[in-house]
């Protein structure tokens, strides 16, 4: 099995592109943390190709932190939106524009 | 020249300056009776103390000084000027006439000031003033005596406007201290200009010994700097000393007390020019320039002020003009380079004028404020004594043989003929005659003719209780007694005064061509002429035949409304100056300041709100509009990279 | 190679469902299907032990998380899914600007790439475990306090709502 290095990180960046356009195109709040989750997917699919390219086991530890700090993000995340929620009684993000200023 | 240590200096001028807070303590206590006793003891205590002071220093060989190191007050890269007092044959002099005519004034006061509610305040402010002139005379450097300066003219210009309640009182205040103002700033310019040239010479000091000693050497090396600084310092003394061009403050500030006027305005502030200038004889010897300016000024001033005093109505304006013309003849004495005679003729003007002063604080006194000749009028039979010493005062300053001021003034005069400064002396003797006629149209106005006040005014008169008369008779005393002290040299015993001073006053080269015995006598003779014409003069206008003075009033109109206005200096200088400034200022006022430097401060505001208001709608709150920014900050940052790495 | 395109095209569907579907059950569904795919390649990429972290890690926890919230919070399908549209399309294009300049990037050749055999083990978990508690031990633990923190943080905002 060798697939060229180019392959996965093509997928990243199709990934990563869908994600980023989700970010922006989405109101609900909930479905903007998912595409959140699939940038960092994506970012995670580079540092295994590069890894395995590069021969460096670096690339693969970086992913586990990833994976890590997605949980934390995540935990948190659905935390605030869970009293956003509360709040307002909505999860679409353009409601949330207190900072306007 | 030695100098013995001693701790006395200090406590003459704390004297003084206890006296003040007891005094602020007194006005804050609404105690006049402890003012009463504390005002006039504190400058008697300081004479005391000067006193000691000058015995010890008469006991010393000539030449000798006591000083008094305080403490180092400032220490700035090379400049070092410490609180330091010194009292040398110069200092003991102006000593006594501080502290002995100021006792007497202040003793004077006490009957002056006796229906007075803010007594302590009046004396609060007379011995702050004794305490600032004491650090003038006693300063032994130059920033030291700048400290009094500054301090004595604050002074002047607080009891000036003591009646601050009446508009007039409060202005003759203020432009006493803005004509002193302008002296100031020159004589700190030159004092800078001093300190730089010691500096520059390796000794950075502004002792008045250091600078005096190094006076040769400023003149070798730079020779413009003594003559500059001498004459920024000449601009300081001409505001101090009420001499042309600064002169105009001192006959408005007559708004004071009298007695303020006989201390500060006669005796003693007033003559803080001359005594300046003397200090620095050795540094003015080096700049012949400056001295023949110096003595201009002097005998300018002198002939110019006395003609002003010929006309005036208001008693005590008679006086200042007359105080302005003879600080003029000690300026004269001193810009010819014969110190002694101008310090000579200070001393004396400062007991037959304080006297003059206080006998004419008594008749306004007595006539419950009428000051006006018109209105006065034979007050010698109400006020025998206050009239007889008048009369004394008189004769002293018109310079009649025998009395004071005949001594020193001759002594002026004939230095200046002698330094063959030929139309200064002249300028002098006509002062000299003017001087003899203005006083003694005083006196019969005053003290002699017919009543011309009102009747109920005279039915109250009477003479001056004891306590301002016998500082009269004592100051009378001294106005002819004082005199003797100088006579010409081998005459008696001489120049008593003149050889006390001789060893801190530089002689100036070329000066005091010995003058034959004959010429002397010629000299002193036209001068004894000058003033018994002068006195026969007006004799003949106010008393043999009065009518006489009005129609020649009349005929010489244009010139009566020159002298009677005073020449219009104050309107020139109000157009002039007041004016011109104001317009300036309001030209600051609207143009620069509301519209230029408002504009810029307020423009800078608005700007900064009209862009803030732009950008805030940068900040719409919406999370898509972040992420959308943030794209396409990640779309620049990858595809830049690309392109760089990919080398486009 | 087969299997790859198969597994990358999924990926791309999955995360097309995330994206465009009205219902966050479904974008939640597409997510999972997108994290299995993406685990499926780490297998290919020399990497087992992270390929079974992100099935147990994402699809076993955050997602289930995920579901968790929407069924918790009763959501409704959408019926403003999207952003207004001018947003919408500079988002699209900005994406689409950011995938192919991302994509063209990958094509720059690499330093030190491709230098033959890989190390006997690499990908194993002791090699992984050799990189995280040596090298990486710092961060590691860093790590472990953030998720402290994050555990606090979200006690502290659940509670704050009685």
């Amino acid at each position: 099995m060798n697939v060229p290095v180019e392959f996965p990180l093509g997928l990243a960046a199709a990934l990563f592109a869908i994600g980023a356009f989700g970010v922006v195109f989405r109101r609900s709040v909930i479905v903007v943390l998912m595409c959140v989750e699939l940038m960092l997917n994506a970012v995670n699919v580079t540092f295994v190709a590069l890894a395995r390219e590069l021969g460096a086991m670096a690339g693969q530890t970086a992913v586990f932190f990833v994976i890590t700090v997605a949980a934390a993000e995540v935990a948190v995340g659905l935390a605030i939106l869970l009293v956003a929620f509360s709040r307002r009684r909505t999860l679409d993000g353009d409601q949330f524009a207190s900072l306007r200023g | 020249m030695p100098e013995i240590q001693t701790d006395l200096l200090r406590w003459i001028v704390a004297a003084p300056l206890l006296g003040v807070v007891l005094n602020i303590a007194a006005a804050l206590g609404n105690r006049a009776k402890l003012a009463r006793l504390v005002g006039p003891a504190s400058v008697i205590v300081a004479f005391g103390l000067a006193l000691v002071a000058v015995l010890r220093l008469a006991a010393e060989p000539a030449g000798a000084a006591l000083v008094d190191d305080v403490y180092g007050w400032i220490e700035a890269g090379p400049l070092a000027v410490n609180l330091a007092f010194r009292v040398d044959a110069l200092t003991a002099m102006m000593l006594l006439i501080i502290t002995g005519i100021g006792s007497l004034i202040h003793i004077y006061a006490l009957g002056y000031m006796d229906h007075e509610p803010d007594v302590a305040r009046f004396f609060a402010y007379m011995n702050l003033f004794v305490a600032s002139m004491l650090v003038l005379v006693l300063a032994d450097s130059l920033a030291l005596l700048f400290v009094g300066w500054e301090g004595v003219g604050a002074c002047s210009y607080l009891l000036i406007g003591f009646w601050y309640a009446e508009r007039a009182n409060a202005d003759a205040g203020q432009k006493a201290m803005i004509a002193n103002r302008v002296g100031d700033a020159a004589f700190l310019i030159g004092m800078f200009i001093l300190f730089w040239g010691m500096n520059a010479l390796h000794l950075p000091s502004l002792k008045l010994s250091a600078i005096n000693a190094a006076a040769p050497l400023l003149a070798s090396a730079m020779p413009w700097l003594p003559t500059l600084v001498c004459l920024l310092l000449l601009v300081g003394a001409t505001g101090k000393s009420a001499q042309i061009p600064l002169y105009v403050w001192l006959p408005d500030a007559m708004a004071g007390p009298t007695p303020v006027s006989a201390l500060i305005h006669v005796a003693t502030m007033v003559t803080a020019g001359v005594y300046m200038i003397a200090r620095l004889s050795f540094l003015y010897a080096q700049a012949p320039v400056a001295m023949d300016v110096v003595a201009l000024v002097g005998a300018s001033t002198c002939l110019f002020a006395a003609t002003i005093a010929l006309v005036q109505d208001d008693l005590k304006k008679v006086l200042a003009y007359s105080t302005v013309s003879q600080i003029g003849y000690m300026v004269l004495g001193v810009g010819v380079g014969a110190f002694s005679a101008g310090l000579f003729h200070l001393l004396t003007h400062a007991l037959f004028k304080a006297l003059l002063f206080l006998a004419a604080g008594a008749v306004m006194h007595a006539m419950h404020g009428e000051i006006r000749m018109s209105k006065l009028g034979g007050l010698g039979a109400k006020m025998p004594i206050t009239s007889k010493v008048f009369l004394v005062g008189s004769l002293a300053i018109a310079g009649v043989p025998g009395f004071s001021g005949f001594f020193s003034k001759d002594m002026v005069l004939e230095a200046a003929f002698a330094g063959g400064h030929r139309v200064a002396w002249l300028l002098g003797l006509m002062g000299a005659a003017c001087t003899a006629f203005y006083i003694f149209r005083a006196y019969f106005l005053t003290f002699r003719t017919e009543v011309r006040a009102e009747p109920e005014k005279m039915a109250h008169l009477h003479e001056m209780p004891p306590v301002m008369t016998v500082p009269l008779m004592i100051l009378a005393l001294g106005a002819v007694a004082i005199g003797w002290l100088g006579l010409p040299g081998g005459f008696l015993w001489g120049n008593v005064l003149g050889e006390w001073l001789a060893p801190v006053l530089a002689r100036a080269p070329g000066h005091h061509a010995h003058l034959s015995a004959a010429t002397l006598l010629g000299l002193m003779g036209l001068a004894t002429t000058a003033a018994l014409a002068g006195i026969a003069l007006a004799w003949v206008f106010y008393v043999r035949s009065p009518a006489l003075a009005g129609r020649l009033a009349a005929r010489s109109g244009a010139a009566y409304r020159l002298l009677w206005n005073k020449y219009w200096i104050d309107e020139i200088y109000d157009g002039l100056f007041v004016r011109s400034y104001a317009a300036w200022s309001r030209f600051a006022w609207r143009v620069v300041d509301t519209t230029i430097v408002d504009g810029l401060v307020n423009g800078v505001g608005q700007s900064v709100t009209l862009l803030a208001g732009l950008w805030r709608r940068v900040q719409s709150g919406d999370l898509q509009h972040y992420a959308l920014a943030t794209l396409a900050g990640a779309v620049t940052l990858v595809g830049g990279a690309w392109a760089l790495t990919a080398g486009f | 190679m087969i299997a790859f395109w198969v597994v990358a095209l999924l990926a791309i569907a999955g995360a097309l469902v995330v994206v465009l579907h009205r219902n966050p059950v479904y974008s939640a569904l597409g997510l999972v299907l997108t994290l299995f795919q993406v685990a499926v390649i780490f297998a290919l990429l020399e990497a087992p032990l992270l390929a079974l972290l992100q099935v147990i890690v994402y699809a076993g926890a955050i997602v289930v998380l995920f579901l968790f919230v929407i069924m918790l919070l009763a959501l409704e399908p959408e019926k403003r899914l999207a952003a207004p549209f001018p947003v919408a399309v500079a988002g699209l294009v900005l994406a689409g600007l950011l995938g192919f300049a991302l994509a063209a990037a990958s094509t720059v050749p690499l330093a030190g790439a491709g230098q033959g055999a890989l190390p006997a083990g690499f990908g194993s978990p002791e090699s992984l475990a050799a990189s995280l508690f040596g090298a990486h031990l710092l961060p590691f633990e860093l790590t472990s306090v953030l998720l402290l923190v994050a555990v606090v943080g979200a006690v502290v905002l659940a509670r704050r709502r009685s």
